[in-house]
């Protein structure tokens, strides 16, 4: 295969330029300019990216326990839908994500009907209860690319130092996800004057910058690689940006949502704009765009977070946290970061960025490196459908929102697995 | 047919205003037995309320029998909420069973609108979670108008559980609309400085607070804040916070004092300012039946 004339965006190797890509046996064996196109299929990327393929680190798939929201077929379609070819399953299904059993069912499952890599995520504690350490490194040994408690905070700060320690020594990175459950309480949105107007009780910023601060000093303390799920709060960035200067090992990613919409977006009592950490004020979504452009936020994850109609569709305060993120997230960075940062710094906060982290031998159109690629449109304006998400649940805030950029097509070891009709 | 009443969030001062005069025709019917009004003849509503209530729930159900209307209670202890029933499905039962309203009461912020927003008969909020109570409001509204000539530059202090209360909302969202000076007092952690955004000063020191005041009005103490260790104690609650006779040496002469019931005397208002002819208290549990009968009629006009 030989994809002709597009603008190859590649930062790990520093490349932006108008170039030919050849693809064989699944492999990139030659970027350069004007191949020759004899005996190749060949795909005219004229006007477009050609990019590595996504890497999402924070998806929530379903299986096991709740195939009716998602199941491995249809979150890795919805992935190829958005330009994602690899992503990594977060481990708080039914049964969770803690022994290598899970994993190697996990495996075998994307295998049979996976049309992207899932790499799982494993947890940090059994069933994430927060007691007692998941089987770290026969789960790392089954294939997991990191470990997580996501959805809750490891509460108890001395068996978290421990998981820290222990997994360090396996090479796995901490996914954390930080909120203390206890000072959110019975908070539903951000903690401010919009809450107020809307007879909410509020969520305080300081439930996830507090956590943040204690975790970046267990990190320190145990010699652990920490990566910040979905910050979300002013401080919380500014906490990672010290950190980062103090030559700490810690890394943060945000999501599409958390810098395109505000509290102030949410005008009904609809739950399909509840997440956690829920949507935050202005000035914490511009210290989120801040952290992106300076290089404190190295990655955007989506959270893809399926869940169905009648699930979301009850009282807030009863509705399940999230959104469905994969098939939105290139469309919502270029159409909100592309004044704020080049091409090549979005793309590689969802290629090269989060393989490092992860250290993963993808994200880069290298020679020799496996043909994972994304082409895209990025001027392509459309309206979000949520009717067409390829994935089984439909919990978006952004059905009928404007965007521009558009995936055309996603190729997956040689071979295309999604094309844009 | 209106469809719906969510919130004073969305109501016009006129429409305000409108429901004070229908009110006062509706008191002078009731007063003087003059129950012959039969708008809501063929009309049926329910009461749905998961969460307990005596004054609403009892007064909608009189103000649609005064109206002729087939006025019934679903018993959500013995209903088939307790399996495990969806508000959504609750809605759409009543409503296949010919229910024109549901009077909603709800733990939850929003639910009422989620109600409404799944069934195509009128939904009336009758309280959900910490956003608004907007019927109790309008009986509040109503009950001032009777006293005080214009709402103008009225000084009105809310006392107490300010944050938790959807009283408390409804009436700062009417006031501010009608043009009164909306004041919050109570302890700090009963309140937050977010709350100057919907256009209130906020004070700890009730002296301070009812300083001018033309109307106090005081909200229940819910016992399980006390609990959630929001205040030491009730006695202490009742020392800093209480409105009592010495009080009211603060506020205006003529000052009305006000609560949405039920009272805890001693707590909230001391026993002596509660019976004293300040007090109004009772007027608003009679007005309440006035008020909610308005605003049956508007919603069926
Ligand atoms: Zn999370």
């Amino acid at each position: 295969m030989i994809i002709k004339n597009g603008r190859v965006i590649d930062p790990k190797n520093n490349m932006d330029e108008i170039m030919d890509v050849l693809i064989e046996n699944g492999k990139i064996v030659a970027v350069e300019k004007n191949l020759p196109c004899t005996g190749h299929e060949t795909i005219d990327a004229t006007g477009c990216w050609v990019t590595p393929g996504f890497i999402d680190m924070h998806v929530h798939l379903r299986d096991p326990g709740a195939r009716h929201k998602e199941t491995i077929a249809s979150g890795t379609k919805s992935a190829a839908a958005g330009g994602f070819t690899t992503i990594c399953a977060m481990p708080n299904t039914s049964p969770t994500v803690d022994n290598e059993i899970v994993v190697e069912y996990i495996n075998s499952k994307a295998a049979k009907e996976g049309i992207v890599n899932v790499l799982p995520i494993g947890s940090i504690t059994k069933g994430l209860h927060g007691e007692e350490l998941s089987a770290i490194g026969e789960m790392k040994e089954a294939g997991v690319c990191a470990i997580s408690d996501d959805g809750k905070t490891v509460d108890n700060p001395s068996l978290y130092r421990t998981a820290m320690k222990y997994a360090a020594q396996f090479n796995l990175p901490i996914l954390a996800h930080c909120e203390d459950l206890r000072l959110v309480g019975k908070g539903q949105i951000h903690y401010g004057e919009h809450a107020e107007t809307m007879g909410f009780r509020g969520i305080y910023p300081e439930a996830e910058e507090i956590i943040i601060a204690r975790d970046i000093i267990l990190a320190r303390l145990a010699g652990a690689q920490l990566h910040i799920c979905h910050v979300s709060t002013a401080e919380g960035v500014e906490l990672i940006r010290q950190a980062r200067k103090n030559g700490q090992a810690v890394t943060a990613e945000v999501c599409p949502h958390h810098f395109t919409l505000i509290d102030e977006d949410i005008t009904t009592y609809d739950a399909n704009f509840k997440m956690s950490p829920p949507l935050r004020s202005k000035p914490h979504r511009d210290a989120l765009l801040q952290g992106l452009k300076d290089g404190t936020i190295t990655v955007i994850a989506t959270d893809h977070a399926p869940h169905h109609e009648d699930e979301k569709n009850q009282e807030f305060e009863n509705a399940p946290n999230g959104i469905v993120g994969l098939e939105t997230a290139l469309p919502l960075c270029i159409s909100e970061l592309s004044g704020l940062m080049s091409p090549m710094q979005i793309i590689a906060t969802l290629t090269a960025n989060p393989a490092e982290i992860l250290g993963l031998n993808k994200g880069s159109l290298s020679i020799g490196a496996t043909a994972d690629i994304a082409i895209i449109n990025p001027t392509q304006k459309h309206t979000v459908d949520k009717n067409k998400f390829a994935s089984l649940s439909k919990n978006t805030p952004f059905h009928g929102r404007q965007v521009t950029g558009q995936v055309q097509h996603t190729i997956v070891s040689g071979k295309i697995v999604y094309s844009a009709k | 047919m209106k469809k719906d009443l969510l919130g004073i969030r969305d109501l016009s001062k006129e429409q305000i205003l409108a429901f004070i005069d229908e009110a006062k025709k509706q008191k002078a019917k009731v007063k003087n037995k003059q129950l012959r009004d039969c708008s809501l003849k063929n009309t049926s509503i329910t009461t749905l309320f998961y969460e307990n209530s005596t004054r609403t729930k009892m007064s909608f159900l009189l103000a649609g029998e005064y109206l002729g209307a087939y006025a019934d209670d679903l018993n959500i202890a013995t209903s088939s909420v307790t399996k495990g029933e969806t508000l959504i499905d609750t809605g759409l039962t009543l409503e296949a069973m010919g229910t024109d309203i549901i009077i909603i009461r709800h733990g939850m912020t929003g639910s009422a609108h989620l109600l409404a927003q799944n069934v195509s008969c009128s939904v009336i909020n009758g309280g959900d979670g910490t956003n608004e109570h907007p019927t109790q409001a309008l009986l509040d509204v109503f009950t001032i108008a009777e006293h005080k000539p214009s709402f103008e530059g009225l000084n009105v202090t809310i006392v107490g559980d300010i944050a938790n209360s959807r009283v408390a909302r409804s009436n700062i969202f009417a006031l501010n609309k009608l043009g009164a000076n909306v004041i919050l007092a109570g302890p700090s952690t009963l309140h937050n400085a977010n709350m100057r955004a919907l256009g209130t000063e906020i004070y700890t020191d009730i002296n301070r607070a009812v300083k001018n005041a033309d109307v106090i009005m005081g909200l229940r103490v819910q016992l399980e804040r006390h609990k959630a260790c929001q205040f030491p104690s009730l006695a202490e609650y009742a020392k800093f916070f209480g409105v009592n006779n010495q009080t009211l040496k603060h506020a205006k002469e003529d000052v009305l004092i006000m609560h949405p019931g039920p009272v805890n005397r001693g707590v909230e208002i001391s026993s002596q300012t509660m019976d004293s002819p300040h007090s109004v208290i009772y007027d608003q549990v009679e007005n309440g039946v006035a008020m909610r009968m308005a605003i049956l009629k508007y919603l069926v006009s």
